[in-house]
């Protein structure tokens, strides 16, 4: 198994969030996790990344117990994550090229040659070909999605982390994006995993479906069994249907 | 009515815990950034970059400052002066309070200003749009690489911008009193020259090397604690440079007491 997470449990002050969560996302695999905003969905995958401590739990990824792990230990496995976040978090400063390039300086080894050759290949990937010296305000949101996936895959990472890769954007944008995750998952072989409130983007690059509820998961499963599966709050989210999802009584 | 009256006690109560609390998150993030100045690697091509923009670009504004501040100073001097004070006091006066108090303090609240509040919106921007998560996921110790160059630049520059001001304040309130108060350059020099100290440069620029810390410090420590979109990156900028001023303020007092 390549992620884990065990019982894990997150406050914000007196307000929990993730109320012993479960999940095993298996090597090779995308597992994508869907639920409303304010889920915490987006918590969750920075307890992947290290950014964010659980309160209780634990959080596996491969052999390292991530909230174990000291600060050496730490950079080393972020080294083998790459994390795609909501709205890019391009660095303003920097050029599309110099963003790409910023995981690779700090790889062993790494001269400016041979980082400018793996960013040109990085955004040939992602269809950014010739963009390398646009600053991320030049870009359009689509873009800027895509800039920040290149930056994500650029040290050829083993997992990666999807934060709402296709919010905001317009559906044929939408189905680039969901491509551009298939194809890592395919040509890369990279293990992923996907925080996303789109249905049709789950069903679509997901290998597993799980559903976050109330701080836990309520419900994993292929995309057929999430289809065919009778569970009411799930059947609610997927049909956008909020006395379904939340119970009757409820606005 | 018993909780009326207790009110004010709850208010001082959660000041304190408040600032005691931020005291203790403050010496976690700079203990933490004294370890990470070990990354060596991280900083060192950052540190030229933000001594031109926290030195180099404040300048202008210092030098303005110091010229304005050294002809009132030499003005007043004047004026307050009368009777049996010769008149070269104005020399005395205008050099003691540049080096001592005005160069140092004057400097390092306008500089609060300008670099305290640069610096906070920069990284609280960086913080609200999950730039420095991204640093940290791209195995970047975020503290070696904004915080450490930063107040390094502070506390180098500082002491440099600080020393040109006074040099310009003086120069600013020697033309004065020779072109408005029919003083010769040779009084004013003996003025200048006849209770100077040289442990008072020394003075200037120990204060202005603990501002420069201060206002970087303040800049980067309200800066990442940003939360909460644009109205946080403008409650997080009052609050550095309100921070930096009070700070220098009372250090300033601080210095007086045990160097002089």
């Amino acid at each position: 198994m390549s992620i884990r997470l065990q019982e894990v449990r997150k406050s914000f002050g007196p307000k929990p969030v993730l109320k012993g969560f479960t999940l095993e996302v298996r090597d090779g695999e995308t597992l994508a996790i869907v639920g409303p905003s304010g889920s915490g969905k987006s918590v969750l995958l920075k307890h992947v990344a290290g950014l964010l401590r659980p309160d209780a739990g634990s959080v596996l990824v491969d052999t390292y117990s991530v909230p174990d792990l000291g600060r050496k230990e730490l950079i080393q496995l972020r080294r083998r994550i790459g994390y795609v976040f909501q709205f890019a978090a391009l660095f303003d400063s920097m050029t599309v090229a110099e963003n790409v390039g910023m995981g690779l300086r700090r790889m062993p080894g790494w001269d400016a040659q041979r980082i400018a050759a793996r960013v040109a290949e990085c955004l040939a990937l992602v269809d950014l070909n010739g963009l390398g010296d646009r600053y991320p305000a030049q870009l359009s949101g689509g873009q800027r999605k895509r800039a920040g996936l290149a930056r994500a895959i650029a040290p050829s990472p083993k997992f990666l982390l999807y934060d709402e890769p296709t919010t905001g954007l317009d559906p044929v944008t939408t189905t680039v994006i969901d491509r551009l995750i298939l194809r890592m998952s395919d040509e890369l072989g990279v293990t992923g995993l996907v925080v996303t409130h789109d249905m049709t983007s789950a069903y679509r690059v997901a290998d597993r479906i799980t559903l976050l509820h109330d701080g836990r998961a309520r419900f994993t499963g292929t995309p057929a069994e999430v289809r065919a599966a009778g569970d009411e709050v799930l059947r609610g989210f997927v049909e956008g249907d909020p006395d379904l999802y939340f119970g009757s009584g409820r606005d | 009515m018993a909780e009326l009256l207790l009110r004010p006690f709850a208010a001082i109560g959660n000041l304190t815990l408040s600032g005691l609390e931020s005291l203790g998150r403050a010496w976690r993030l700079f203990s933490s950034a004294a370890v990470s100045i070990r990354s060596t690697d991280v900083w060192t091509p950052l540190l030229l970059p933000q001594m031109a923009k926290v030195g180099v670009a404040s300048v202008p504004i210092a030098l303005f400052i110091a010229t304005f501040t050294g002809i009132v100073m030499a003005l007043q001097a004047s004026y307050s002066l009368t009777g049996a004070i010769p008149p070269y006091f104005v020399g005395t006066l205008v050099g003691k309070t540049m080096i001592l108090e005005l160069g140092p303090v004057l400097t390092g609240l306008v500089l609060a200003g300008r670099v305290g509040a640069n610096i906070s919106a920069e990284l609280g921007t960086m913080r609200v749009t999950e730039q420095v998560d991204a640093l940290e996921t791209l195995a970047y110790d975020p503290l070696a690489y904004l915080v450490v160059p930063r107040v390094l630049a502070g506390i180098l520059m500082f002491p440099a911008v600080v020393l040109l001001a006074i040099s310009i304040g003086i120069a600013a309130g020697w033309f004065t009193a020779l072109q408005l108060l029919e003083m010769s350059s040779a009084e004013f020099v003996k003025g200048l020259r006849i209770y100077f100290a040289p442990w008072d440069v020394w003075f200037a620029v120990i204060k202005s090397l603990s501002f420069g810390a201060v206002v970087t410090g303040a800049g980067c420590y309200c800066g990442l604690r940003t939360e909460g979109g644009a109205e946080g990156v403008g409650r997080s900028t009052t609050r550095a440079v309100v921070t930096a001023c009070m700070i220098i303020l009372c250090l300033d007092a601080f210095w007086a007491a045990v160097l002089l």
